[in-house]
């Protein structure tokens, strides 16, 4: 479980200080889905990176199941993002030069598995998000939807508490954006995992049981009763 | 996935990565060369060196020739005339010691006992003028008014002119010096090799015999088992020496003890061959003798690189020179190179870096990678380097160009003049040009130094990159990407 308290994060432009994130107060409970909408530059993705252990902030505390991320030595953070947190980019953020196999197994490097648990739990991860045949291939060898479903499987191949997911359907057309929607959900319900994502799309924010809206740096949450 | 993912790393950047390569390469292909053409500067150094000094000697122990007075030393052979018609041939050989005043056999063995010199023998260099030939009377022929022809005359001085008569001699001059026996390996003998016959033995320390010099058995078409007479005495040949590199020490070897009798220098040495015990303390020999026996001139073998100059030194300074320069800015300049294409690469791959930051990579981790890259990278340049370096240092023995040595013909080092070098006859005073083959030999330790360098090459590009990997904050990272 997820609980922000006063989460404030200061950024220096020049001489100017700038609010990217203003006292958020948020939990996020386990299992839990939460949808984050709001205008660039509001402060979305910062938040995320906050959530996800890749940023500090600059007051007030991120506790993920009683730790404080905030208070986390680098190494420490390290683990937690390592054994805990799973990332899906909007730009997919694939290693060019790996198949989709290798990349998948990048997520496992740091647990330290065996190579031959290792590649299994990647070609199983692959096997579930139906790209089994397409584990040799390398990322530009892949559409935009097979990418992102690479990532997805990177992301969740760890078994991790967490998934996040910055603006993961941004970069696919509509149809695209569907099956990576579905891939999503259909993993979110299967792992019992705690699913955070943002996004700009309104059409997915709508089907959110729970939409959170930032807007210069200050957070609304709405429950979606209907979805 | 480490070697994996660098493999497929480097393949992708094969470009920058063969910019990078050839960069290190380069400074280690001219590293190679010009080591191993300097290698081969010492090693033709060596052999002028050998070649006046012999094998195994380190230093020489001379005492300085005294001017020679207008008649004191000289030469001179006088010869009656013979009857006009009288085939009669006369000869006279004179046997002269050569260049240095000698010094007493006791200095030897006070030699030896010096602290440092492992051993020490003595040599008798003399030179032998040897002048054969006829003289005869001229005859007189009187004046037609005066009468008969006749020899001398008696009563009146007769009236005529002499006509006929003169001389007709060959002058030879060579030279001949006297050995140790007891210690082939120390002495003038060791700069050259017995390729027919044998050596002398412990047991003719006072044997007519003698060991000839190649170039001169041929002159004077000697062979083994042929006499050779020098004032007088008799000498079989048992062996002829080829100089492993320029000119030998003498024209022909003889026992010491012989050569002191033909010259009447009993007990006497021209030169003495040092060994030093420790070849790190020579310079301390040299000091504790000069120090010990006043008088003497003590030359190393430190002392007589000194002296030479020609081509040879030209290159060797070359070689030391501007090629350890050249080689040293061309690493820099590679080791620069490859630094900055490494970390401008890192630049280019910060999404990649933080997205394997934000999946739990370790900073030490992405580190290892760039710096295992780059590693790499310098050891594909160490291959590349050594293989371009072997190549031309085989080009440069393949051609041979020829070096040409002049030793103490400039008259300001140790070996010109008197007291110099004592190497063999005719060396000590006047300058000795010799010619040589260079050749660029590798050593293992080179090419162990190539490998270093490649690997520090590297480690070099690879910290440039790995710090720069290493202070990638991933938030930073994916957020100066998205």
């Amino acid at each position: 479980m997820y609980e922000l308290r006063g989460v404030t994060k200061r950024y220096k432009r020049g001489k100017e200080t700038v609010d990217a994130l203003d006292g958020i107060d948020l939990t996020i409970g386990d299992g839990d889905r939460l949808v984050i909408q709001g205008p660039t530059g509001g402060g979305k993705s910062t938040l995320l990176q906050m959530l996800g252990g890749l940023d500090r902030p600059t007051s007030g505390s991120v506790t993920l199941d009683g730790t404080d991320l905030a208070k986390l030595s680098e190494s420490k953070l390290t683990r937690v993002r390592s054994e805990n947190i799973g990332f899906v980019f909007q730009s997919f953020n694939l290693i060019p030069t790996l198949t989709a196999q290798e990349n998948v197994e990048t997520a496992l490097v740091p647990l330290k598995l065996k190579v031959r648990e290792r590649r299994e739990r990647a070609a199983a991860a692959l096997e579930s998000v139906g790209l089994a045949e397409r584990s040799g291939h390398l990322p530009a060898e892949l559409s935009g939807g097979q990418q992102q479903r690479v990532a997805i499987a990177r992301a969740l191949v760890k078994r991790p508490k967490v998934l996040l997911a910055d603006e993961p359907t941004g970069n696919l057309d509509e149809s695209m954006r569907d099956e990576i929607m579905e891939v999503l959900e259909t993993m979110w319900k299967e792992h019992g995992l705690t699913f955070i994502m943002v996004t700009h799309d309104s059409a997915i924010a709508r089907k959110a049981p729970r939409l959170a809206t930032i807007r210069k740096g200050r957070i609304t949450v709405k429950e979606n009763v209907s979805s | 996935m480490f070697f994996t993912y660098l493999r497929r790393e480097l393949r992708r950047r094969r470009k920058a990565a063969l910019v990078v390569a050839s960069g290190l390469a380069l400074g280690i292909a001219l590293v190679i060369v010009v080591s191993s053409v300097s290698s081969g500067m010492e090693k033709a150094q060596g052999k002028v060196l050998q070649s006046l000094y012999g094998l195994g000697t380190d230093m020489t122990v001379t005492k300085a020739a005294q001017a020679q007075s207008s008649t004191g030393e000289r030469p001179r052979f006088r010869f009656d005339a013979r009857g006009s018609d009288s085939d009669e041939e006369q000869s006279s050989d004179r046997v002269m010691v050569q260049g240095f005043q000698t010094l007493a056999t006791s200095t030897v063995s006070k030699v030896a006992g010096q602290q440092g010199v492992a051993d020490a023998v003595g040599g008798l260099s003399l030179q032998v003028i040897k002048v054969s030939g006829q003289f005869r009377r001229g005859e007189f022929q009187q004046d037609q008014n005066g009468g008969t022809s006749q020899r001398g005359g008696q009563g009146g001085p007769p009236q005529g002119t002499v006509e006929g008569g003169g001389a007709d001699f060959d002058v030879n001059n060579y030279s001949v010096y006297g050995t140790d026996v007891t210690k082939p390996e120390l002495g003038p003998l060791t700069s050259s090799k017995v390729t027919k016959g044998r050596t002398f033995t412990s047991s003719e320390a006072n044997a007519r015999v003698v060991v000839a010099d190649a170039s001169y058995a041929k002159e004077k078409k000697l062979a083994l088992g042929d006499k050779v007479t020098v004032k007088g005495v008799k000498y079989k040949v048992i062996g002829i020496a080829t100089p492993e590199s320029g000119d030998a020490a003498a024209n022909l070897y003889i026992p010491l003890k012989q050569a002191q009798t033909l010259s009447d220098s009993k007990n006497k040495v021209t030169t003495i061959y040092v060994k030093a015990s420790d070849s790190q303390q020579i310079d301390a020999v040299k000091s504790t003798i000069r120090k010990n026996i006043p008088g003497t001139t003590v030359t190393t073998s430190a002392d007589l690189a000194d002296t030479v100059s020609g081509s040879l030194s030209t290159a060797s300074d070359l070689a030391s020179n501007v090629g350890k320069w050249l080689s040293i800015a061309v690493l820099v300049a590679a080791f620069l190179v490859a630094g900055l294409l490494t970390s401008s690469a890192v630049s280019r791959r910060v999404r990649e870096f933080g997205t394997l930051k934000a999946l739990g990579w370790k900073s030490g981790r992405v580190t290892r990678q760039v710096v295992g890259e780059a590693v790499v990278n310098g050891l594909v340049g160490g291959a590349l380097g050594i293989a371009l370096g072997l190549a031309g240092a085989y080009a440069v023995t393949a051609v041979s160009p020829t070096l040409q040595a002049e030793l103490g013909s400039t008259g300001g080092g140790p070996m010109s003049g008197p007291g110099g070098m004592g190497g063999g006859p005719g060396r000590e005073a006047a300058g000795k040009a010799l010619e040589v083959a260079l050749t660029a030999p590798v050593a293992v330790g080179t090419i162990v130094l190539a490998v270093g360098l490649a690997v520090a090459g590297g480690l070099i590009a690879g910290a440039f990159g790995g710090w720069r990997a290493s202070r990638l904050r991933p938030a930073d990272a994916l957020r100066r990407v998205e």
